[in-house]
């Protein structure tokens, strides 16, 4: 029953075969054998193959003065272009490796990078990386003015986190769903508590007040499940249960976060270099995937105020520049809190960043929710999905494999984006890294550049790995549904 | 095959599957339903055709809330069909539907494409949503498949994993909306052949085709409709052999004239 579509009828043989157009001369024509299987031409597999296909295959023809024209213009083209990346990797390993200054034994400090014309022992006219600059820097381009005796606490944080993250990441590994799960919620408290110290002044009475709250909603929420309310009351209940649960895990996160765990309190004044460019870029782009979702699924919705709201908030967001929210978020912001209320600054950055990628994010996914055909919502309706139940079962997996490329996109900008936040005062990996140039200890002409170019390559890593990662996705779930 | 037991749904009406009375809807300006009264029984094998625009899909379409009707009532298994969600939900439950285009789920198995909708509206347990899967898929002869993903079936195979990915619902109504009509001829056979052995168990069922031999041989009603209203319906014998109206002599001079 499977093969019944390929019908094996005589005259329908593959036009390759060199009798094929005799067919139409003779009407009776039968084929009684089979057209003999050729061994493909040398341009289509092996090495000439894959030569030919990626090389040379725009730069062969020359069967007119035109394609003549445009094959030497690509070779030229190649030729040059070949030459300038040959001679510029070649200057950058040159530049960061081979002529590099790797040690400063005699602690020589800004002097061993120091060539004669400037009073110290490199020949002249020299110019490369001073990695002693970098190693005496190293704490503070990556933990920022933590202080030293803590930092097993972020590294903790940071194993705890790429341990999970790889068991995530690792396809055959069991429990991944778990660990997944436990990765977007308790890891931002573990996080919290280690990377702050936990034992926040929050007043019991306010724990308990949410709690008893969150208790009574859930109580109403279960009488609701047994049907005691009638009609949209028993919806408003449901929902009412929903926010009870959210409201005494808040009350638990809060009574977590009050518990005296005898760690150093450290503000978040002290955090920076790479370890602020990670915390904001990875809660911007864990919280604004949700966040963005839900936005793009209230501008689709249809009802008229979750429409506009979202597409108030979406429009909002994406009209005003990033640097204008973080402005917003440190000099207006506590214009309008009440006298006392003091909002941390890096929380504030977080938020504004957050939301701002959310916008973006909301409307990646709506592409992606407008790219799905109208049949899978009418599939979904028909074998009597709720509407939640269709979009996290068959819409939303459809819809966001479609915008993987575009959803990375967002994430690498957010990331690299984290860099403005140095323009408030929170000193990120450029902005730590920049802070070391004035430490006239190791001003050397080499200095700037041997600092950026550190960044740029921890900037580089981190995006570019996102990249590749998207690409394996984007083949992954290609492979698994197409064949 | 064995109906699950919903005393909602049997109590008001014994043996009245569809009523539809005085329905009309519109598309905007467009008049695409125009007084429609039906009512179906239990068992019955309904044929609806007619020319394209005639208001047929529209018609299937009303039946399980994919299109509002905005005038007249529809009532299926008894229960009303209005803006009450859980009504809507309840019919939903009840009625099977195939769609001309199969409407699979791309990113889900064969498999897990039948499964779905009995874990997650049925509630039933992930081991015998299995269990009732791989019964339906082999009912549909395509059991070896269960593994694959839609885009690797040919049209004719998903058609009819479209219908056992319906009958896992074990509904008591089934819909087909053009189910043969963006087939290769060669396919429509294997679809066909599978909704007769629907019908000869007894399904209910209500059918939007041009496949007119399928008619004859499996319908105990056709319906006739032009321009949103049912201009005709009669006993497949009555109805090929001495059409009454002017209207359905021309369609079927036309359909069946080569």
């Amino acid at each position: 029953m499977a093969k019944k579509t390929i019908k094996t009828a005589p005259q329908k043989t593959r036009a390759m075969s060199p009798t094929s157009s005799v067919v139409g001369a003779q009407a009776g024509y039968v084929r009684t054998e089979a057209a003999p299987l050729l061994p493909p031409p040398p341009s289509e597999v092996g090495v000439t193959g894959w030569l030919y296909k990626n090389i040379f295959a725009s730069m062969s023809d020359f069967g007119s003065v035109r394609s003549a024209i445009k094959s030497i213009l690509i070779a030229v083209l190649t030729i040059i272009l070949l030459y300038f990346l040959i001679t510029q990797t070649i200057g950058l390993l040159d530049f960061a490796i081979f002529s590099a200054v790797w040690s400063d034994p005699q602690g020589l400090k800004r002097e061993v990078c120091w060539t004669v014309e400037q009073g110290g022992a490199l020949p002249i006219g020299w110019h490369a990386a001073c990695w002693p600059y970098i190693q005496a820097k190293a704490k503070f381009i990556f933990y920022g003015a933590y202080p030293n005796e803590e930092l097993w606490r972020v590294n903790l944080t940071y194993a705890v986190g790429a341990l999970m993250l790889a068991w995530v990441m690792i396809d055959r590994l069991p429990y991944r769903k778990i660990v997944g799960a436990l990765l977007l919620t308790a890891y931002p408290v573990l996080a919290t508590i280690m990377l702050t110290g936990g034992s926040f002044s929050i007043s019991a009475g306010a724990i308990g007040i949410y709690t008893i709250m969150g208790l009574v909603l859930i109580t109403v929420g279960r009488l609701g499940n047994r049907g005691y309310f009638s009609g949209a009351f028993g919806d408003l209940a449901m929902v009412a249960g929903v926010f009870g649960w959210i409201l005494v895990l808040f009350a638990a996160v809060l009574a977590l976060f009050s518990v005296d765990f005898s760690l150093e309190a450290i503000d978040t004044s002290d955090w920076g270099g790479l370890l602020i460019t990670l915390v904001v870029a990875i809660t911007g782009i864990v919280a604004s995937l949700p966040l963005g979702i839900l936005l793009a699924l209230g501008r689709r919705s249809e009802m008229p105020v979750a429409r506009f709201l979202s597409t108030v908030f979406i429009e909002f967001w994406r009209g005003v520049p990033l640097i204008t929210v973080l402005f917003m978020a440190s000099v207006m912001l506590p214009l309008f809190m009440p006298e006392g209320v003091n909002f941390d600054m890096l929380m504030r950055a977080l938020i504004g960043v957050t939301l701002f990628s959310a916008a973006y994010m909301a409307e990646v996914v709506r592409g992606g929710l407008q790219a799905i055909d109208k049949g899978q919502y009418e599939g979904a309706d028909a074998v009597g999905l709720s509407y939640w139940q269709s979009m996290r079962l068959i819409i939303l997996p459809q819809a966001l494999t479609h915008v993987i490329p575009g959803i990375v996109n967002t994430f690498i900008g957010l990331f690299k984006d984290t860099a403005l936040v140095s323009i408030v005062g929170i000193f990120d990996l450029l902005g730590a890294a920049q802070s070391t140039l004035a430490d006239p200890a190791w001003s050397t002409p080499v200095q700037g550049l041997t600092g950026y170019l550190v960044v740029a390559a921890i900037f580089f890593i981190f995006c570019f790995g996102m990249s590749r990662y998207s690409m394996y996705m984007e083949q992954k779930l290609s492979r698994s549904r197409n064949r | 095959m064995t109906q699950p037991q919903n005393a909602a749904a049997q109590a008001t009406d014994q043996n009245t599957v569809v009523s539809m009375r005085n329905v009309n809807k519109w598309f905007g300006q467009f008049h695409v339903l125009r007084d429609i009264n039906l009512s179906v029984e239990k068992g019955e094998r309904i044929v609806v055709c007619g020319p394209s625009g005639s208001g047929k899909s529209t018609l299937i379409r009303c039946l399980n809330r994919l299109e509002k009707h905005q005038d007249g009532d529809i009532s299926v298994h008894g229960i009303e069909l209005n803006n009450d969600v859980k009504n809507i939900d309840e019919i939903r439950r009840e009625v099977g539907m195939v769609f001309q285009h199969f409407n699979l789920f791309p990113h889900l198995s064969i498999l897990e494409n039948c499964m779905l909708a009995p874990i997650w509206v049925r509630k039933t347990p992930r081991a015998e949503a299995e269990e009732i899967a791989m019964h339906f898929l082999t009912r549909v002869k395509i059991p070896e498949q269960a593994s694959k993903y839609p885009g690797q079936l040919s049209g004719g195979q998903q058609q009819r994993v479209a219908i056992a990915r319906a009958l896992c619902m074990q509904p008591q109504l089934m819909l087909f909306d053009e189910p043969t009509s963006a087939l290769d001829p060669e396919m429509i056979k294997e679809v066909l052949d599978t909704m007769v052995e629907l019908a000869d168990d007894g399904m209910t069922m209500i059918c939007v085709t041009h496949e007119m031999g399928f008619a004859r041989r499996v319908a105990n009603r056709v319906i006739f409709m032009d321009e949103g209203q049912i201009v005709e319906q009669n006993e497949p014998e009555a109805f090929f052999n001495n059409p009454q109206s002017d209207r359905t002599k021309l369609f079927l001079s036309q359909i069946l004239g080569h």
